[in-house]
């Protein structure tokens, strides 16, 4: 897809410390994962080098669906950065995971920044891909899904 | 031992530089912490040099160490910073000044907080730099970065959840403009609602100021409270906390539509042995109307379906309102302080000084900072109540 939002804002890149280079490298693929505890099979985002249920290390990035429900939502108006001055409104999306411990992802609602937003609405990723940027990085939108 | 705070200190000095519009003092941040304090100081009769120990919160650049040096203290006690929590922290910088005095740590302790955003960085713009790791990396690049965009979509659900209207947040800066006229201390004297939308739901009017300016207050044990030049006004209770991963990266904590107080409230009451009944006048933290009106709720003022009923206008103003709310225009129209302008207010409407004085006020209490993590709250009580 093209990009929703116009350039410029800070580019998305992988923690030095290597605790989330695992989702960087599934969404250039297209796929979605998050942390996975071994342990006690708690779901969690954002990473942390430990589970939050049980604080066992064995984590792992698993995948999750493509597809959430819209958990809240925010029509932003006024730009805060340079790059958004003739941006217009756009959508910012909280996606849940209702079948992975409630586990939520940031992204935005693409389509008509003035379309109304309902709460609970199902929601498919897709994903916007910036590979000539520096870094390349992978951003995951989300569209309603039609029922 | 009885191992609580309540009217074991007391607030006997306030003092408050010239409140800017951000970028507008003609001082150095550092210089209006040191005004603050001086003014502090000749409020309650002291000399400074009788300081003893400084809290602040939210990462203040003025060092205790500079300032008592600048100050010329000769035995500095305690040297106190309240971590992160933006203004969260306002009331847990009392909370730990009290502690400190209760416990014989220190004698008298400033609490105090300076801004200078002309000199330093602002509050409500975006990060400027090319790249962003870490938590960041899951919301910055979706536009999703400033103080108000990070906490619209808390209240929207709460919002949701409840079915509150917009007239309900409408009614918090109602309040604070309605009493921001009658102190000409507040830089919003004069000015009315600006009805532009930020981030929906929140409109300009929705948002605090930013400002510079500095405030502080001085904390000494209960039982030298009666020395000064005005009526003590104790520190019944002053908690600080968090609830249940409140501190979850992208937006993940599981009781998200929330203020964050509802861990806090009972050990803020329980502490101060009295109950939202007793609650004379609130000074809440408006970073963000809906974060005021969340804070009304899990305080206990009302329930969360009752919030487009209780929360009027009418309801929110001196004198005669049910639950008189930031009676000197709070960060919304006297001057964002980072809210320590908000438990000065508390101290006035306790001495009877408030430009928007509520009748026989005995129990004023602070809301610090909400939805951000750690918050905190205080209440503040005249000599009836200890």
């Amino acid at each position: 897809m093209s990009a929703y939002l116009n350039p410029g804002l800070p580019k998305p890149a992988p923690a030095p410390d290597g605790l989330d280079a695992p989702y960087w490298e599934a969404v250039a693929e297209e796929r979605l994962v998050m942390q996975h505890c071994r342990a006690c099979g708690t779901w969690q985002w954002g990473p942390e080098w430990i589970c939050h249920n049980c604080c066992s290390e064995d984590l792992a990035f698993d995948e999750v669906p493509l597809t959430g429900r819209i958990y809240s939502y925010e029509r932003v108006w006024h730009p805060v950065h340079p790059a958004l001055n003739e941006q217009g409104p756009y959508i910012v999306v909280l996606v849940e995971f209702p079948d992975h411990d409630g586990a939520r992802m940031v992204g935005n609602l693409v389509g008509d920044p003035r379309q109304a937003v309902v709460i609970g609405a199902p929601v498919r990723a897709v994903f916007e891909h910036h590979p000539d940027d520096d870094p390349p990085h992978t951003l995951v939108q989300w569209e309603v899904v039609d029922s | 031992m009885n191992r609580t705070l309540r009217g074991a200190t007391a607030v006997v000095g306030v003092g408050e530089t010239t409140y800017y519009k951000r970028g507008q003092s003609p001082d150095a941040e550092f210089n209006l912490a040191l005004k603050a304090i001086l003014a502090a100081c000749q409020d309650a009769g002291i000399s400074p040099k009788d300081v003893d120990g400084f809290a602040s919160f939210s990462n203040d650049r003025s060092d205790p160490s500079r300032l008592a040096n600048a100050l010329g203290i000769h035995d500095l006690r305690f040297s106190n910073m309240q971590w992160g929590g933006g203004g969260g922290g306002g009331s847990a910088a009392i909370a730990h000044a009290a502690a400190a005095v209760a416990t014989g740590l220190a004698e008298c302790v400033v609490v105090f907080r300076a801004l200078a955003q002309g000199q330093f960085g602002r509050f409500g713009q975006g990060p400027r730099s090319n790249v962003v790791s870490g938590a960041g990396a899951f919301t910055v690049p979706y536009g999703l970065m400033s103080p108000a965009q990070s906490f619209a979509m808390k209240v929207r659900r709460f919002m949701h959840d409840h079915g509150v209207e917009q007239s309900a947040l409408r009614a918090i800066s109602l309040a604070s403009y309605h009493h921001a006229q009658t102190n000409p201390r507040a830089v919003m004297y004069g000015r009315p609602l600006d009805e532009a939308w930020i981030v929906e739901p929140f409109h300009l009017f929705d948002c605090c100021q930013e400002n510079d300016g500095a405030a502080a207050m001085i904390v000494v044990p209960a039982e030298r409270a009666k020395d000064f030049d005005h009526p003590p006004v104790y520190v019944l209770s002053a908690v600080t906390g968090s609830h249940y991963r409140a501190g979850a990266s992208v937006h993940n904590t599981p009781d998200y539509a929330t203020s964050n107080f509802k861990t806090c409230v009972p050990r803020l009451y329980g502490m101060a042995a009295c109950g939202p009944d007793d609650v004379d006048v609130l000074q809440c933290y408006e970073n963000f109307t809906g974060g005021v009106l969340m804070s009304i709720v899990e305080h206990g003022f009302c329930e969360p379906d009752e919030c487009n009923e209780f929360l009027t206008k009418e309801n929110l103003i001196a004198p005669d309102g049910a639950l008189p709310t930031n009676t000197s225009g709070g960060n919304l129209a006297e001057c964002y302080m980072h809210g320590l302008e908000l438990n000065i207010e508390a101290v006035r409407q306790i001495r009877r000084t408030s430009p928007n004085q509520v009748e026989d006020v005995d129990v004023a209490m602070v809301v610090s900072g909400p939805m951000v993590t750690p918050v905190s709250s205080s209440i503040y009580g005249s000599e009836a109540t200890v």
